[in-house]
């Protein structure tokens, strides 16, 4: 036994498949003990906030201390974040009304297209096929650049509440930053927020805590169930493993999605926990298994083995637990394994179709891509929502098989290297 | 031989057939056979002419078609898990291949102690276990405290075959139905497991049947021999009849494929305590 421990955890492919696993495991476990947050609780008003660092722009003005620094290239930074990508389209029409041919602009470079500005605008020049209306709105544009360019700082004014006359408490410059450190509210959204505001980080990680445990609890079933019947099937034998098979042959026909579809579909949303979810899907995916564990039975019940230990009085319980089930213990871990991370494939299927758990108590990782669908994260670019959960997704089965391939290697002397 | 005989284990009609339909095969067809106790029998036959499905049957592993087996006298009844365990402290076995005969997850003493168990001794204390144990393995020329908490497949092919043997030693069954114990040992641990195991018949009297394909072992060792083919049992009688004068081609064959028969066996190098 410890040899063969020795044996799987010396397999690479099971080494990896280990280290994501235990990674995602322990991240679960570990990050609600730091971040105590209730996963569901809506922190943003609007949708799909990009990741970032959010501060408090009340902290930041009032914070205590402020500090001057003199950065050679802040001005420059500052122009060119906030002259809109529709200010330079409208500079460069001008632009080439007024002449300039079109290999000398560039939209891109903020400082050379302002120079240009500077020189070649001019609000009462007329240029030739341009209405009024239009020209109005090159001089509005060239106010907003002019108030871009201003080297002002603002001024902070408080309503009085008595009179309701704003008070002067204090100026802005330019210059002027405050430490992050001593801003008291900063939160970091490391994965933004989701369609309704919430924090995507703490929503998946909850989410995939859900998911394990749908795939855990479907996983135990469908093997249990499949483990079960294959053994009675294989060991008993004749009418006992006619009707079995008759059983499980009816279920291979039917597609186990459609029928996980139907079930849930006919259980109601308001019945459809995250625990019933899992229990429908360990019912309808025990097909394999039973057939797998059948055969292998089949297979063992005449070795000799199994004679001499009936010959020695042994119960067919006692026959079945000693001498049956060790043999085929390797095959059912890893069928275990399958199982889970299938478990956690169906749950995510069933849930991006609306047949999921009810959404109002816990996220699951088919869930969130259900919501990301829904508010069509994908069309506006929000790959935050969604993307991360596939990547879950992905690196959870993808471990779970790793595993799985690395135990056959050991337990399978056909694939050892 | 014994003097006089009584009967042990007789079967009338005994048939056995596998599937249905046109994927009808019969094993063992009407087979009638008298073992008389205390006797060592022999059933010859090549692979495929249903000796081991004969001896399932006769020990109860596998259900029979058709036919009875009376067991000393009475018809044997194995119809409940309760008196198939009564019937097993009676007839025991010893299967072809060693290697696959021991639950390679149990430790050598489990083995052993089933079959203290098995006789009632379970309740004795443990250091009268072991001494039972080390008697057993002491019959077979191994020693106990060099192998308790071993695993079987930790021993040779010979030395399993002869754990095997003390495990008999333990259970004094009335009957051992040996299937090819030796066809899978090498020569020289062959002679030690027969010589074994008649001595082992010796000391408890039990009655020893063979099933081989040897037939050369089958004079060797046996007082009656009944050769099978094709399911049936085509001749039967004592070692000398059968194989010195045989009647049916197919005994004559299955002598003929044997080189040496018609030399002289050397007799005085072995202990016969039945000749």
């Amino acid at each position: 036994m410890k040899h063969t421990l020795q044996q799987v955890f010396r397999s690479g492919k099971f080494q990896l498949g280990f280290v994501i696993f235990t990674t995602i495991i322990l991240t679960v476990i570990i990050y609600p003990m730091i971040i105590t947050d209730p996963p569901l609780s809506i922190i943003g008003q609007g949708t799909f906030f990009p990741p970032g660092i959010y501060v408090s722009t009340y902290d930041a003005v009032n914070s205590p201390t402020t500090y001057t620094l003199n950065l050679r290239d802040a001005a420059a930074k500052r122009i060119a974040n906030r002259l809109s990508k529709e200010d330079r389209l409208a500079m460069q029409e001008w632009l080439l009304a007024d002449g300039v041919p079109a290999s000398e602009i560039d939209i891109n470079d903020t400082g050379k297209l302002l120079a240009l500005w500077e020189t070649k605008y001019d609000p009462k020049a007329k240029v030739e096929g341009m209405t009024f209306a239009r020209q109005r709105y090159f001089q509005r544009v060239n106010a907003s650049i002019q108030g871009i360019m201003s080297t002002e700082g603002f001024t902070l004014g408080v309503k009085n509440p008595e009179s309701g006359v704003l008070e002067e408490t204090g100026t802005i410059n330019q210059s002027d930053f405050v430490n992050i450190n001593q801003v008291p509210n900063v939160r970091f959204l490391v994965l933004g927020t989701d369609n309704f505001g919430r924090d995507v980080l703490t929503e998946l990680i909850s989410a995939t805590r859900v998911s394990l445990m749908i795939g855990f609890i479907a996983g135990l079933i469908a093997t249990l169930i499949g483990l079960t019947l294959g053994l009675l099937a294989g060991y008993i034998g004749g009418l006992v493993d006619d009707i079995i098979m008759f059983v499980t042959n009816l279920f291979t026909v039917i597609p186990s999605f459609v029928l996980l579809i139907l079930i849930s579909f006919s259980i109601g949303q308001e019945q459809r926990g995250a625990v019933t979810v899992a229990i429908v899907i360990g019912f309808t995916s025990w097909v394999w298994t039973a057939r797998a564990v059948r055969a292998q039975v089949v297979s063992l019940r005449n070795r000799d083995h199994v004679n001499l230990s009936k010959l020695s009085g042994h119960s067919i319980v006692h026959i079945i637990l000693t001498d049956i089930l060790p043999y085929i213990a390797s095959y059912v871990v890893m069928a275990l394994i399958l199982q889970i991370s299938s478990g956690i494939l169906a749950e995510a299927s069933l849930s991006i179709l609306g047949l999921g758990p009810k959404t109002t108590e816990v996220p699951t990782l088919g869930l969130m891509m259900n919501w990301a669908m829904i508010y069509q994260a994908h069309v506006q670019g929000s790959w935050w929502a969604y993307f991360p959960v596939l990547l879950t997704i992905a690196l959870i089965t993808f471990s779970m098989n790793l595993m799985n391939t690395g135990l056959d290697q050991v337990f399978n002397p056909a694939l050892r290297d | 031989m014994p003097k006089e005989k009584k009967l042990c284990l007789s079967g009338k009609g005994l048939t056995k057939v596998f599937g249905l339909g046109r994927q009808k095969t019969v094993a063992v067809d009407h087979v009638d056979f008298d073992f008389y106790e205390g006797e060592i029998v022999s059933i010859v036959g090549e692979s495929g002419s249903g000796k081991t499905t004969l001896a399932k049957m006769l020990l109860g592993l596998i259900s029979t078609t058709e036919g009875e087996i009376y067991f000393q006298g009475a018809k044997r009844d194995i119809s409940s898990q309760r008196k198939k365990q009564e019937y097993w402290k009676d007839i025991q076995a010893i299967f072809q291949d060693p290697f696959s005969s021991y639950n390679i997850f149990n430790k050598i003493d489990a083995v052993l102690l089933d079959c203290i168990n098995m006789r009632g001794g379970r309740n004795l204390p443990y250091a009268k276990k072991v001494e039972m144990m080390t008697e057993a393995c002491g019959f077979v020329n191994l020693k106990f405290e060099e192998l308790t908490n071993k695993y079987p497949f930790e021993l040779s092919g010979g030395q399993m075959q002869r754990l095997m043997i003390a495990r008999i030693f333990l259970l004094k069954p009335k009957i051992l139905l040996a299937d090819e114990p030796t066809s899978m040992i090498d020569a020289c641990s062959r002679a030690t497991i027969l010589d074994y195991l008649i001595q082992l018949r010796d000391e408890i009297g039990m009655t020893l049947i063979f099933i081989t394909h040897d037939i050369g072992l089958a004079y060797y060792v046996s007082d009656s021999v009944y050769i099978m083919e094709h399911g049936k049992i085509v001749e039967r009688g004592t070692a000398d009849e059968v194989i010195l004068h045989p009647k049916e081609t197919y005994t004559q064959r299955l002598i003929n494929d044997v080189p040496k028969i018609y030399e002289e066996w050397d007799l005085s190098t072995v202990t016969f305590s039945n000749k």
